[in-house]
């Protein structure tokens, strides 16, 4: 660098004349035309726009100059810094579109390609459709009771009017749990100990009659047990879902106008339900519970031409057990028959998942295979 | 109950071209579950007629005896020339009057009949037996042989009454008067709403002394007993054809005139009978309990020690019958074709405490025909008449007569009445019936019926079910047609939606499904040798289990302590199904003996037991928490085209178990442990915090070999299980918002040498209560062991990142805060800072 002109007398600097400025501009200029590639263009870069290139050393020189040479000199070597700053920018540009265009087709991959790194869990749907059933009851004013598997008879049988020697006992074929301290062998009499596998959730209903004033509205999900030999349409442990309401004045037309708001959710609007007069111990007046069928919509019945496979024609889906809760059962629940009604509802889930999901045996709901379980994922 | 329509039109005239799926949806719609309808003789086609034997060609030379027969058929061949059958069946001689089906008929299953050749012969036709009619057993195993009135050529269809359509009805408990044709055409009638003819409706001759003598000494047990005495008894007479053919439809099996009688009797009035033969009997009949010891030989043949609570019929010499369930051997009628043909019988029709009888089949496993309408409940008001309607027919039949003693035991009862307001079954109904159409139905169904507004209804003595106004208000809704009731929704109270625990088991569920595992749904039974195989000590309190009496299989007689062995099979099931990548998880109760069970006290049903008495059934109960569990085999992830995959581990397992807990939202403490079934050096222990105290919340990590041994699974298994009920309590409740910085974050690493014992979980700890609250976060990135840390120990690193609340951090703050830290670890657990 040339040392500041203190006398102000005008100097020329050599680099700063007009002529060598523009020389310099436009071999950076040609430099940067010519660069191929992006680092060709960093090299181009560091020699005519780093801080040691002429442009660079000669805009040093500008403090040589007398005030009035200054900003001439200044601006002049401005334009032509800007013009190759300009260009090294569009031409960095140009290539590094050139590179990306190049690049990104040789990174290209087939998205295609199945990625199945960790094998996918999903929940029974044995579980999933007994939450769906909770939560259409839950949307309603319903909450969800729960109770004991292994159950005191009193609570299973004698609280729901089922007397010991009913035949109705016989009929649900208990499994009864043996006293504790008795042999293996010992009889059942003598086995005895009041204590069973549930056979359905009523005790739920029970015990929930006890715990609550009314109005009681609950729904009560769970595992239950029967005598029975596991086959394509029975197994001894099944999942049952029942639901109790207890208020001032309620009627069977109010059960029927529940379990058909059930069916429409579950199974879409405008299916009709049937009652069909059955017995149950604890309801009275009791029936059998039939859904319009959801596929055929009835119209296979008594129509060759139209068969259901999943109402086996018959138009019809048979349900659960429902009724008016006996009044024995309010009584024994400490609640007063003669101020307050209800009705009760119980089904098996693992029937309605059979004809809502066209499964054809049962047994593929016990034996855990994974390949029946995962097309269900999360919810139902 | 099966009712064939032909014999039930007998009481009501049904309409001319009603068939029997008529009268199934009308009786369906009454409430009897009629399964289905049975088309008897469907199908087929004549000429099926009389035939008389002629002649009987025996042929010689086939595996089996094979007839050559002619057989008078009359005109019914066109030519009256008789018939070349032959035939196979060897029960039938010349001149018998036999049933012979002619070419161009059609059997049941469309079978035609042609003419052919067999046996080097043609024959014309066949002779037929009752299968080939479906006609059902009749004992013989052969061809029917006809009595001899009937003509050659008499068309056999109408005779033998093969064309019928027969209603198979399940009667539910409450409706036992449906197990008779009595019973059945009452609900037809109402139906219909047309008149019943009763057969009950007899006349009967008053009690008097003559009879046969009767001594009921528990009146409660039987408050009922009837008995007739009818002599001279043509032993020979056989039942006539209509008699066999409803009792077959009917579904029993015709046996000899006296009991087809008595069984006819009970079919049509639902009165169970039993006949005695008199010569057999020694002395009065008796009722009465059996005593200790004594012994029966029932019917059928078996010998029976009774039960004091037995209620048995005697003679002089002990006990004759089992009441209401089966008579004995010793007084049996008479077989004819042995040689004991009976002439003289004593006719019993009594009415037995329900009870008593469903207790004595249970004890006995005795199941009956007489025993399942007595548990039913029989119409004692028609046992009378029962009576009656036997002797009748004994005389019409087999030429009796009828002793003028009639023996008649009744205890005394009254007329059952129900009060009940007359508005009743419309509350239950929820809709307005009326008064008028109340009172039209429940006499409809034999009640009679008094007053207004409240109406007092006496219950007909065949309907023991109807005892409370709510018993009435069925039969008004469903003689009203439950199809015709209409829907309304009613309004609950607003509610408060799913519990925390129930809402805890939906998010585990889900936590588990979105790590990968498969949810299965196991039996909760096991056996001892489950038990064995997982490796449990002795004094194991997983070994002490609730039993079951009656299991589903002898092999897997308890219940469920611990969870694993179920899901151990789903596992080998799905692994030897080809499917070897597997992580499967369930949930549900285990079921723990507490050692104090009590045997419940029976409470009564009548009030609300007080909150002592249920405490009481309670502590009957084992304890059920509810466990999640999990299995994993194979690979967690996949080799693929994304590299190496890797195969599920202990790691895996432990991680199974922190998350649930992340979902209770409990901090969950993981320590080494040594337990079954788990591989001693790859076991650890779940501990949560409740009140204060820890708690043993569960175990994972990688299955002992022997284990994965015993129950034959992959190799290197590993699984884990936890206590759900454990973890809510230990959850921390709603969660506080943390307080996010935006200042940098300061990072610092180190790494520890500590002896391989040592465990990191303690090292960890130490490090945070070491670095303070700058610390914002830890995190382990590597373990080294090798020779430059020498053998028996181990390197851990850890990430430490520190951040504060309100400034930057200085390097001489976020350096001071990890040599607390280490300093702290130094201290807790020996480590040394390794390169220090």
């Amino acid at each position: 660098m040339s040392a500041p002109n203190k006398s102000y007398d005008p100097v020329e600097v050599e680099a700063l004349k007009p002529e060598e400025i523009e020389r310099m501009r436009d071999e950076a200029l040609a430099a940067v035309a010519a660069a191929a590639d992006l680092d060709a263009l960093r090299e181009v870069k560091a020699a005519h726009a780093g801080d040691r290139s002429p442009l660079a050393l000669a805009n040093r020189e500008i403090g040589a100059l007398p005030p009035h040479a200054k900003a001439e000199a200044g601006k002049r070597m401005g334009m032509a810094r800007g013009a190759v700053n300009k260009a090294f920018a569009a031409r960095q540009a140009e290539l590094e579109a050139e590179r990306d265009a190049r690049v990104l087709v040789e990174e290209a991959v087939d998205v295609t390609l199945a990625y199945d790194r960790t094998p996918a869990g999903a929940r029974h749907p044995i579980t999933t459709l007994s939450e769906r059933i909770e939560d259409v009851f839950v949307a309603m004013g319903y909450e969800v009771a729960e109770g004991p598997e292994v159950e005191a008879e009193w609570f299973n049988f004698d609280a729901l009017n089922i007397a010991q020697d009913h035949p109705a006992r016989a009929m649900q074929d208990t499994l009864f749990v043996q006293a504790p301290g008795t042999k293996a062998q010992a009889s059942r009499h003598e086995a005895a100990s009041g204590v069973v596998l549930r056979t359905h959730t009523s005790p739920v209903q029970v015990r929930t009659m006890l715990d609550r004033e009314p109005p009681v509205y609950v729904i009560c999900p769970g595992r239950v047990y029967r005598m029975d030999e596991l086959d394509a349409t029975h197994t001894p442990v099944f999942t049952q879902v029942e639901l109790l309401a207890i208020d001032e004045g309620l009627t069977m037309a109010d059960l029927k106008g529940t379990i058909e708001h059930m069916v429409r959710s579950l199974f879409g609007e405008g299916l009709t339900t049937r009652l069909r007069p059955n017995y149950f111990p604890f309801t009275e007046p009791s029936a059998e519970l039939d859904m319009q069928c959801y596929v055929c919509r009835g119209e296979s019945a008594g129509n060759p031409d139209r068969p259901c496979r999943t109402c086996s024609s018959e138009g019809w889906i048979e349900l659960g057990g429902c009724g008016m809760v006996n009044p024995r059962v309010l009584t024994a629940a400490g609640i007063d028959p003669q101020k307050y009604s209800g009705f009760a509802f119980g089904f098996g889930i693992e029937r309605l998942l059979m004809f809502r999901h066209n499964v054809e045996d049962m047994r593929d709901m016990v034996e855990g295979d994974v390949r029946f379980t995962r097309p269900f994922g999360m919810e139902i | 109950m099966r009712a064939p329509l032909s014999w039930l039109r007998e009481y009501v005239d049904l309409p001319a071209g009603e068939t029997g799926r008529d009268v199934q949806a009308k009786l369906i719609a009454a409430g009897l579950e009629v399964e289905r309808v049975e088309r008897l003789g469907d199908g087929l086609k004549g000429p099926l007629v009389v035939g008389q034997v002629l002649t009987i060609e025996e042929l010689e030379g086939f595996r089996k005896p094979i007839r050559f027969c002619t057989v008078d058929v009359g005109t019914a061949n066109g030519t009256g020339e008789p018939q070349e059958i032959v035939c196979g069946a060897r029960n039938f001689s010349v001149g018998d009057k036999v049933v012979v089906v002619l070419p161009g008929a059609v059997l049941p299953g469309d079978f035609a009949i042609a003419a052919r050749k067999t046996y080097g012969k043609t024959s014309h036709g066949m002779i037929c037996s009752g299968e080939e009619l479906g006609m059902g057993d009749d004992g013989t195993h052969g061809i029917i042989v006809l009595p001899q009135e009937y003509e050659p050529g008499t068309d056999a269809i109408e005779l033998l009454q093969l064309v019928d359509e027969v209603l198979d009805i399940a009667v539910t408990p409450d409706r036992g008067y449906c197990l008779s044709m009595r019973g059945i055409a009452r609900e037809a009638a109402t139906a219909y709403g047309l008149p019943l003819r009763d057969p009950a409706l007899l006349d009967v001759p008053a009690p008097n002394a003559f009879g046969y003598p009767v001594k009921v000494a528990d009146p409660a047990g039987c408050d009922r007993f009837t008995a007739r005495t009818v002599t001279g008894i043509d032993s020979e007479a056989r039942s006539p054809i209509w008699l066999q053919r409803r009792l077959q439809k009917a579904g029993m099996r015709p046996i000899s005139l006296a009991v087809d009688i008595t069984n006819y009797v009970m079919l049509e009035l639902g009165q169970p009978l039993h006949a005695y033969d008199r010569s057999r009997l020694d002395g009065p009949i008796g009722v009465r309990r059996a005593e200790r010891g004594e012994k029966l030989t029932t019917l059928d043949g078996t010998k029976r020690v009774l039960d004091p609570e037995d209620l048995v019929i005697t003679d002089n010499r002990g006990p004759i019958g089992l009441a209401g369930v089966m008579g004995g051997a010793e007084t049996e009628i008479g077989d004819h074709a042995a040689g004991e043909g009976t002439t003289e019988v004593v006719i019993e029709a009594a009415h037995f405490d329900p009870v008593v009888i469903a207790r004595a089949v249970r004890r006995h496993k005795l199941p009956s025909e007489a025993s399942k309408r007595f548990e039913r409940g029989v119409d004692p008001q028609a046992a009378s008449a029962a009576a009656q309607r036997t002797a009748d027919l004994l005389v019409l039949l087999a030429g009796g007569t009828a002793e003028a003693g009639v023996t008649e035991f009744a205890a005394p009862s009254g007329p059952r009445t129900i009060a009940m307001r007359a508005d009743h079954p419309d509350r239950v109904a929820g809709v307005e019936y009326g008064r008028e159409t109340v009172v039209r139905h429940l006499q409809e169904v034999g009640c009679d019926v008094y007053g207004q507004d409240e109406l007092i209804v006496t219950v007909p003595s065949w309907r023991p079910d109807l005892t409370d106004p709510n018993d009435l208000a069925e039969e008004v809704i469903r003689l009203e047609g439950y199809e015709n009731l209409p829907a309304t929704l009613p309004a609950p109270p607003a509610g408060r939606g799913l519990t925390h625990r129930q809402r805890l088991h939906r998010r585990v569920g889900r936590a588990l499904a979105g790590a990968g595992y498969v949810e299965v749904l196991n039996y909760p039974f096991v056996g001892d040798w489950a038990l064995d195989h997982l490796g449990l000590e002795a004094d194991d309190p997983r070994r002490t289990t609730v039993r079951l009496v009656n299991p589903l299989s002898e092999a897997e007689p308890a219940l469920r302590t611990t969870m694993l062995p179920g899901l151990f099979t789903a596992l080998r099931r799905n692994d030897s199904r080809g499917e070897h990548d597997l992580a499967l998880f369930e949930t549900g109760l285990v079921f723990l003996p507490t050692g104090e069970e009590t045997t419940p006290v029976r409470l009564p049903v009548d009030r609300r037991p007080t909150d002592e008495e249920i405490a009481g059934l309670n502590a009957a109960l084992p304890r059920q928490p509810r466990r999640a569990a999990a299995v994993l085999a194979g690979a967690r992830e996949l080799d693929g085209y994304w590299g190496k995959g890797r195969p599920a581990g202990w790691a895996d397992a432990v991680e199974a178990g922190r998350t649930v807990a992340r979902e209770a939202g409990a901090e969950l403490i993981v320590r080494q442990d040594q337990r079954a079934p788990f591989h001693p050096g790859r076991c650890a222990a779940f501990y949560a915090v409740v009140d204060g105290a820890e708690v043993f919340a569960g175990s994972a990590g990688e299955l002992h070999p022997r284990v994965v041994k015993a129950f034959g699974l992959p190799e290197r298994t590993c699984a884990m299980e936890i206590d759900l009920d454990v973890l809510q309590q230990a959850g921390a409740g709603a969660v506080e918002a943390p307080q996010v910085s935006s200042f940098p974050v300061a990072t610092q690493d180190v790494a520890l040498v500590v002896d391989a014992s040592v465990a990191a979980a303690d090292v960890e700890a130490a490090l945070r209560s070491g670095a303070g609250e700058l610390l914002e976060s830890l995190r382990l990135f590597d373990v080294f062991t090798g020779e430059q840390i020498g053998a028996g120990r181990k390197s851990l690193a850890y990430a430490l990142r520190f951040r504060a609340a309100d400034r930057t951090l200085t390097a001489e703050e976020a350096s001071g805060a990890r040599d607390a830290a280490v300093a702290a670890a130094v201290e807790r657990t020996g480590a040394v800072l390794r390169g220090a």
